[in-house]
């Protein structure tokens, strides 16, 4: 089976956002990217897929040249090959989508995964934008999933509980935290990465959707108060909550 | 005739969910400062309260029915909703931000070739054009943003936009359309219910505990105070990556971002993830030992205790207010 993954290059959650000069996107300076958390899951899922029926796992990103370090991450844990689809300019969903149904369907995937949305603009659309360009089935923020033949039965997370979801391949999974344990790039797999090939080419070039305006902090919370060291200051906690704040 | 905005609503187990009443509002508003004509669409089988749809400023309300639209199905929800929009010609379209309206959105947006901004917390109108505020980087940095497509979606994050009854319009109507073969090529089987709980993303007020609490096994603390409260059990990542809680209880970066009116955070220090996902809540309550940890910065009222002593009392003070 072709299987595609694709990652993207994000800030570390750790990263104290400051917002840029242009008042539109973060100050870059000292900032670490990683893998983004979700597609950890995303390419784990996909060697497990690998490993069960055999084929090929092709890992795309859409970006500048420093998404290779991620493309990298992902050939170390056991992926095939590597497909930069290069932009340097910043890009919405929906184009980042139309750049990668138009690689996938190159690469003749009929599975696809990526992680159910990016730690940076917390989206959660590329995949389903994705499939529908596709005209793949799609089945978003799996915790868990089973193929056999060409059906797909996977559970998805929703308000209060899980829904049981059956579809069929080709299609596009997108992996929330809880579908697996990613594995650790052992040294050998760092080293073999290495010599794994990263093809470049320039993504499809398309409109965005949506413009940002202006990127801003939110509001500064103020410290409040604090009432007391142990359980003396409960009542005052609940006189508070229930007379003045009026939440209880 | 004045262009047309959509309501999408939601409801489960045939019943319209509290957020249903928010997106109806949302049209209701946007209509009357974009001057368009009201409109919403509920797929679905037999829906119980849906006459209460018709009491928030919204026109005619179409329910496009079909038993095994009972429950969601990607691909037959994606088929009909977007048929009905073409149909009545829609300019925007509004979606609550929830699991099955953030996996809709996107894939009605490329149906009608329009965009769609997800999870927005406020807007304006400025020169006839939504501006949607929404948060990025899990809440560390909003952004504002707009739609340069002809057809605009957004989704709104629950809870942000109050439900508002309005004088019921003269056009105030439910349509039944009767789905003939929906396409369940993609559909949900069985729902797998958690057991009992009220669900982080949803709660009016939130209870999490962190690894102040020492051990899985005095959570029951976390869970007694959340019951008393009537609301959600939450959880620090620290907590879920020990594998104490399920990760579905997890807030913070990489898990939910909420927005409740009470947070109460238990034993948890509040690490800079923890913080983007629940910073904008109305009120917050720290219970930590140590009076330097960073949620006190951000908390509303604190008590620098020991979470395993102050929670019992807690509980059982708030159970006497209540009663």
């Amino acid at each position: 089976m072709n299987i595609a993954v694709c990652v993207s290059h994000v800030p570390d959650t750790a990263t104290r956002i400051v917002i840029g000069k242009d008042e539109k996107s973060i100050d870059q300076s000292g900032v670490t990217y990683i893998i983004n958390p979700y597609d950890e899951f995303a390419v784990e899922e996909a060697l497990k897929t690998k490993e069960q029926f055999g084929g090929e796992v092709v890992v795309i990103s859409v970006g500048s040249d420093s998404s290779k370090e991620t493309i990298r991450k992902a050939l170390a844990m056991g992926a095939d090959r590597g497909i930069l689809l290069k932009d340097d300019s910043p890009r919405d969903s929906f184009s980042v989508a139309k750049a990668l149904a138009d690689e996938i369907k190159n690469q003749n995937c009929e599975l696809v995964f990526m992680g159910k949305q990016s730690v940076d603009f917390d989206n959660s659309i590329t995949g389903q934008i994705t499939s529908e360009l596709l005209g793949y089935s799609c089945i978003t923020i799996v915790v868990d999933l089973k193929i056999e033949n060409n059906k797909i039965i996977a559970e998805r997370e929703i308000e209060g509980g899980k829904e049981v979801v059956e579809s069929e391949l080709p299609a596009v999974i997108t992996a929330q935290k809880g579908l697996n344990e990613p594995r650790y790039a052992s040294l050998k797999g760092i080293m073999a990465a290495k010599k794994k090939v990263i093809e470049e080419k320039p993504a499809l070039q398309v409109d965005n959707l949506t413009e940002i305006l202006k990127m801003k902090k939110p509001a500064p919370k103020s410290p409040g108060r604090i009432l007391g060291s142990d359980s003396t200051a409960v009542s005052e906690l609940v006189k508070l909550l229930h007379e003045e704040a009026k939440v209880i | 005739m004045p262009n047309k905005i959509l309501g999408i609503l939601e409801q489960r187990e045939g019943k319209l969910k509290k957020v249903s009443f928010e997106v109806l509002s949302v049209v209701s508003n946007l209509a009357s400062r974009l001057n368009l004509e009201p409109e919403a669409i509920i797929v679905g089988n037999e829906i119980e309260n849906l006459d209460e749809a018709l009491n928030y400023g919204v026109g005619k309300i179409f329910h496009l029915k079909n038993e095994n639209l009972a429950n969601y199905s990607p691909s037959g929800y994606a088929d009909v909703i977007s048929e009905q929009a073409k149909e009545l010609n829609t300019n925007y379209l509004v979606f609550p931000n929830t699991a099955l309206g953030r996996d809709l959105a996107p894939r009605i947006s490329v149906r009608l070739n329009g965009g769609c901004i997800v999870d927005c917390i406020s807007y304006e109108i400025s020169n006839g054009e939504v501006i949607a505020t929404r948060p990025v980087y899990a809440g560390k940095a909003l952004i504002d943003v707009k739609l340069k497509s002809d057809i605009k979606i957004i989704t709104i994050r629950p809870n942000v936009f109050k439900p508002q009854k309005k004088e019921k319009s003269s056009t105030a109507s439910i349509i039944v359309k009767d789905i003939q073969s929906p396409n369940l090529k993609t559909r949900t089987i069985e729902i797998k219910k958690s057991e009992g709980k009220l669900d982080v993303a949803e709660a009016d007020i939130i209870v999490s505990g962190g690894r102040g609490l020492k051990g899985p096994e005095n959570f029951y603390l976390v869970e007694n105070l959340a019951e008393s409260l009537g609301a959600a059990v939450g959880a620090s990542r620290a907590v879920v990556d020990a594998g104490w809680r399920p990760h579905n209880e997890q807030v913070g970066q990489t898990g939910k971002t909420v927005s409740p009116s009470l947070y109460i955070a238990c034993g948890i220090s509040g690490a800079i993830q923890h913080l983007a996902g629940m910073s904008s809540s109305k009120y917050i309550v720290a219970i930590n030992k140590d009076k330097e940890a960073p949620i006190f910065n951000i908390a509303d009222y604190g008590i620098a205790g020991d979470v395993l002593e102050i929670l019992p009392k807690l509980t059982e003070e708030i159970k006497q207010i209540k009663s």
